[in-house]
């Protein structure tokens, strides 16, 4: 087949580099949504870890319901 | 680990003799293909490159039923652990799973062959035969090899009857390539052996290095 | 640390891929034959040796994995897999634009190597289904990692074979560019395949340090909400 001219093969060649740079930045987007996946999950867990600091300081009491000898 | 591996194929192949699970399925498989095959080209007889393909390629559709059953007397009666507990080289039971594959699908080409030589080729079969038999041997020995790993691979997930397909079907198409190439010249009118050495020596390697890898990874499968 | 390093590469492939583009557009001479489809030359073939040896890397981490026992290394090899299946995505993709824009079809069987690497693409693609059908997180390691290495050694074959068959039937179509290429377009080609792995590197330890946090904060949820 002879060569295209260049505006129609300009197309194709394009095409090609398109696909790998949309592939890239796809893969960028899911990342981003990992991301904040993750950016969730610590906060949950910073929140988390958090709640637990002040119930610590009173287990005895509260467990047994007996004043600690 | 010899002792093994016989102790086990005796054993499959006595339950095998006995259930005629797995080789009947496979026969009458092939046999329906063909007719389906007759019905889909619309052709009464084929030669050269369509029988070839059309041989070989219903031989894998075959072989697949028997490797997703390979295992099944395993995992349904739970054998394997008693197995896997006695201090036994896991290789025996690769041995043993290869080298039933390779009875069945002998077994299978026994009547398969003849039968499509009677249904849909338009050659003799007689006189492809003498070289026709170690092609298919030699393809038995790769299919029996690569089955066994495949269905041990897959013995163990979810979708199994999806796995064996998927896993083996691409995995073959060098030895579809190299089987089929042989065969196609001894299918023609002509029936002149071109090229044999190439192909065999293909098959041959295909063959050497999956059993080499079969055996080196076998190990690492079917533990608890 | 996988993200240990990743800054330094990210930069030195934008410079390389930058370098390559500019290469490929004002530097590399128009082909005889096709002309300025050519082009396509230089990002299709490097994508398509880095996602093979992408492949076969997987199947190294996988035999070091099972020689070792250590889970890492089946992480690298997941990974690597991962990425070759995306990159070959990217090959299949730009190999048929290519194949449209040269010789009209959208998909030629005449290239062994397309067809090889289609073939590969195909068995890799079973990987996920394999991995994730499987419970035990230690088995779903070993059988993926049996997987990798069998999967590696069946690349080389089935090119071999595939080359095989194709050469009796029809001609090497699209060798005539591998063959005697002019020294620019050799560099182009060259600087194109260095661009195209520190991009699959520099995507892999990306992808190793997302999962790796992604574990850590599983591993802290574990032992936060024991305790509580």
């Amino acid at each position: 087949m002879p060569a295209l001219p260049l505006d129609e093969a300009g197309k194709y060649v394009a095409g090609a580099y398109v696909v790998l740079f949309t592939l890239v930045v796809v893969y960028i987007a899911i990342m981003a949504a990992k991301i904040s996946r993750i950016e969730r999950e610590l906060t949950d867990l910073a929140d988390l870890a958090d709640k637990r600091e002040p119930d610590e300081r009173e287990p005895e009491i509260e467990r047994d319901g007996e004043p600690v000898a | 680990m010899i002792r093994t591996a016989r102790a086990i194929l005796r054993k499959d192949l006595a339950i095998e003799l006995r259930t005629k699970e797995s080789v009947p399925a496979m026969t009458l498989f092939t046999v329906t293909v063909f007719v389906l095959f007759h019905f889909g080209l619309d052709r009464d007889s084929l030669d050269g490159e369509l029988a070839s393909g059309v041989l070989w390629v219903t031989l894998l559709l075959a072989a697949v039923i028997g490797v997703t059953r390979l295992f099944a007397t395993e995992r349904e009666q739970g054998g394997i652990d008693g197995l896997l507990l006695a201090p036994v080289d896991r290789t025996a039971l690769w041995l043993a799973k290869a080298t039933a594959m390779f009875v069945y699908l002998t077994a299978l080409e026994l009547v398969a062959v003849p039968t499509f030589g009677v249904l849909l080729l338009g050659p003799d079969l007689f006189a492809a035969l003498p070289v026709l038999v170690p092609i298919l041997l030699a393809a038995n020995i790769g299919l029996s090899a690569i089955g066994a790993l495949v269905s041990a691979l897959a013995a163990e997930t979810r979708a199994r009857e999806l796995i064996v397909p998927l896993l083996l079907l691409p995995l073959v198409v060098p030895l579809l390539i190299a089987a089929a190439s042989a065969t196609e010249p001894l299918l023609r009118g002509d029936q002149a052996a071109e090229d044999l050495g190439r192909w065999l020596g293909l098959l041959s390697l295909y063959d050497v290095v999956f059993v080499l890898i079969a055996v080196a990874v076998f190990d690492f499968l079917l533990d608890d | 640390m996988y993200s240990k390093g990743l800054k330094p590469l990210s930069i030195a492939t934008v410079v390389v891929v930058a370098t390559w583009l500019a290469l490929v557009f004002f530097y590399a001479p128009l082909d005889a034959d096709q002309g300025f489809v050519q082009k396509i030359f230089y990002v299709h073939v490097p994508l398509a040796i880095v996602a093979l040896c992408g492949f076969v890397a997987g199947g190294i981490f996988a035999i070091r994995h099972l020689r070792s026992g250590d889970r890492s290394y089946d992480v690298k090899s997941y990974v690597a897999i991962h990425m070759s299946i995306i990159f070959g995505t990217a090959v299949l993709i730009t190999g048929a634009i290519w194949a449209k824009a040269a010789w009209g079809h959208w998909w030629v069987w005449d290239e062994p190597v397309l067809v090889s690497f289609l073939v590969v693409f195909l068995l890799y693609c079973v990987y996920y289904p394999l991995r994730f059908s499987i419970e035990d997180p230690d088995r779903q390691a070993r059988y993926s990692s049996v997987f990798a290495i069998a999967a590696g050694a069946f690349v080389p074959i089935n090119f071999a074979a595939v080359r095989m068959a194709e050469s009796f039937t029809h001609p090497r179509v699209l060798s005539q560019t591998g063959g005697s290429m002019p020294g620019e377009m050799r560099l182009t080609f060259l600087v194109g395949i260095l661009a195209m792995t520190l991009l699959f590197v520099t995507l892999w330890k990306f992808e190793l340090s997302s999962k790796n946090a992604s574990m850590q904060l599983k591993r802290l949820r574990r032992r936060l909400e024991a305790t509580a």
